[in-house]
């Protein structure tokens, strides 16, 4: 396993180029890019919702989402995203 | 004709959108072909041979209802095309409402009549995303394909773009007569600090099928061009991302061209025709419904155009009893048409078509006009409003 991208103290962006939006006709967010979109499930649209919203550390946009859903245990899924998003050219530290 | 969306795989456009094939049926992607005006007069476009008997575009108001309607039906993606899409006086208002509107908007574009402050107004409108087109690597040949001086130009933009922003996108048409600058082609890509590259390949409709002989490449440039492309790829991994695709002449299996006929792609020509895709207003029987005169919802879902082609019932064999044919629709309708004279057949591309042989004896009609002295060789005929007239005797 390779190095993690993500730490506490790193800052995930949406990578350029990439919009975040809420889509009525699909009803649920999306990802928007160059010529091309990815539906987003509830989760990951959470996290990536925040992300765009504001610039944020990952500890803080886990104590964020952690108020939002009555203090669940969500550091390690919050960590597998991001890497996996990373991992797909949506989002980058800054 | 500047953009590579209508150039490279149709169905490459589909496949981006691949994620949400659930939700089939909905006009996802919506392609503006805002008008047929173009600085350049690519031998390899995919406009209609016709082009030149438009003669009146779309107003302003009747692009933006288009954009509103398509966009209540579920559209996020606009491409704006053309043509060279920057010769519409209004393109920033265009772009400005339909960012309004929650487009994702492209501008597909060869750079000509742009300038730094064009990109950074488009920029301050709410573009998101420019892809530059480039003909060849260097300049002579860049300038002899698209039939302008052209290049230096190009790699201004380039820059200006990168410069205000953007990822930067470049887009190269390949073909027998630049295939073999591929090296020079990811150099430069590289001395632009490219983010993503599209090495597309020529598709043959319109004034690309006519100079097919010409253009389409040989086996043994496909095999280099391709070996370098991957040797690429592997170096610049992390940096700059290389999409390569295969000419689909040299394939044993068809392109799910659109991923669909009428499935997630809605194109709208400069005079408001709205089409399957790009190439489908050559198709005999078409009823061209035009944005005028009915809603895109009525287009869309209700027209025989968009109907046509739908599912799996109008199919003839070898598709309609083949297990792949999920896959591939059986390929595109344009090309079964323009190679078998029958839209409903196989595309021949496929090796299971009983005609695939048309796609070999292309292929050899290709090798002999390649193997004639330079002097004996067919010119390329380049897209212009003279040469549009002469061959259609407009």
């Amino acid at each position: 396993m390779s190095e993690p991208v993500f730490t506490a103290d790193s800052i995930p962006m949406l990578a350029l180029g990439y919009r975040f939006q809420w889509e009525p006709a699909q009803n649920c967010n999306v990802l928007l890019y160059p010529e091309g979109m990815v539906k987003l499930n509830g989760a990951a649209g959470e996290i990536l919702k925040r992300i765009s919203e504001k610039k944020q550390s990952v500890a803080d946009l886990i104590s964020e989402l952690k108020v939002a859903f009555d203090g669940a245990d969500l550091d390690d899924d919050v960590y597998r995203f991001l890497e996996e998003a990373y991992n797909n050219d949506w989002i980058r530290p800054e | 004709m500047t953009g590579s969306d209508q150039n490279k795989a149709p169905g490459s456009i589909g496949s981006s959108i691949g994620n949400v094939r659930d939700q089939i049926r909905q006009p996802l992607w919506l392609l503006a072909e805002l008008t047929y005006s173009c600085p350049l007069q690519c031998p390899y476009c995919s406009n209609p041979m016709d082009f030149a008997n438009v003669k009146k575009e779309l107003t302003t108001e009747e692009w933006l209802e288009v954009f509103r309607q398509a966009r209540a039906m579920g559209a996020t993606q606009l491409g704006l095309s053309g043509g060279e899409p920057l010769t519409r006086p209004d393109l920033v208002e265009l772009v400005t409402e339909a960012r309004k509107m929650g487009f994702y908007t492209n501008l597909i574009t060869s750079g000509v009549g742009m300038d730094a402050s064009k990109v950074a107004e488009l920029k301050e409108a709410g573009l998101d995303h420019i892809q530059v087109s480039f003909q060849a690597s260097s300049e002579d040949l860049n300038n002899l394909i698209a039939g302008t001086n052209a290049f230096q130009h190009k790699i201004e933009m380039a820059k200006a773009v990168k410069a205000n922003g953007y990822p930067m996108v470049l887009c190269f048409v390949t073909h027998r007569q630049n295939i073999e600058q591929m090296d020079e082609i990811l150099d430069l890509a590289i001395s632009l600090e490219a983010d993503y590259v599209e090495l597309a390949t020529t598709q043959y409709y319109g004034w690309a099928m006519h100079n097919r002989d010409q253009l389409l490449p040989l086996k043994e440039q496909l095999v280099e061009a391709e070996a370098i492309a991957h040797r690429y790829q592997e170096e610049q991994k992390g940096n700059m991302k290389i999409y390569y695709v295969v000419p689909d002449y040299y394939e044993e299996r068809p392109k799910a061209c659109m991923n669909g006929w009428g499935n997630v792609f809605l194109t709208v020509t400069p005079d408001g025709t709205a089409l399957p895709c790009h190439a489908a207003r050559e198709l005999p029987g078409m009823t061209l419904p035009n944005v005028k005169d009915m809603s895109i919802n009525e287009i869309w879902n209700g027209s025989d155009d968009f109907n046509r082609f739908r599912g799996f019932d109008w199919m003839t064999e070898p598709c309609r009893s083949c297990d792949e044919k999920e896959n591939d629709f059986g390929g595109c309708r344009c090309q079964a048409f323009m190679l078998t004279g029958d839209p409903t057949n196989t595309d021949p591309v496929c090796s299971k078509s009983p005609k695939h042989h048309l796609i070999e004896d292309a292929l050899e009609r290709g090798r002999l006009e390649a193997d004639k002295p330079t002097i004996d060789q067919k010119p390329l005929v380049f897209r212009n409003p003279k040469n549009s007239k002469l061959i259609s005797g407009l």
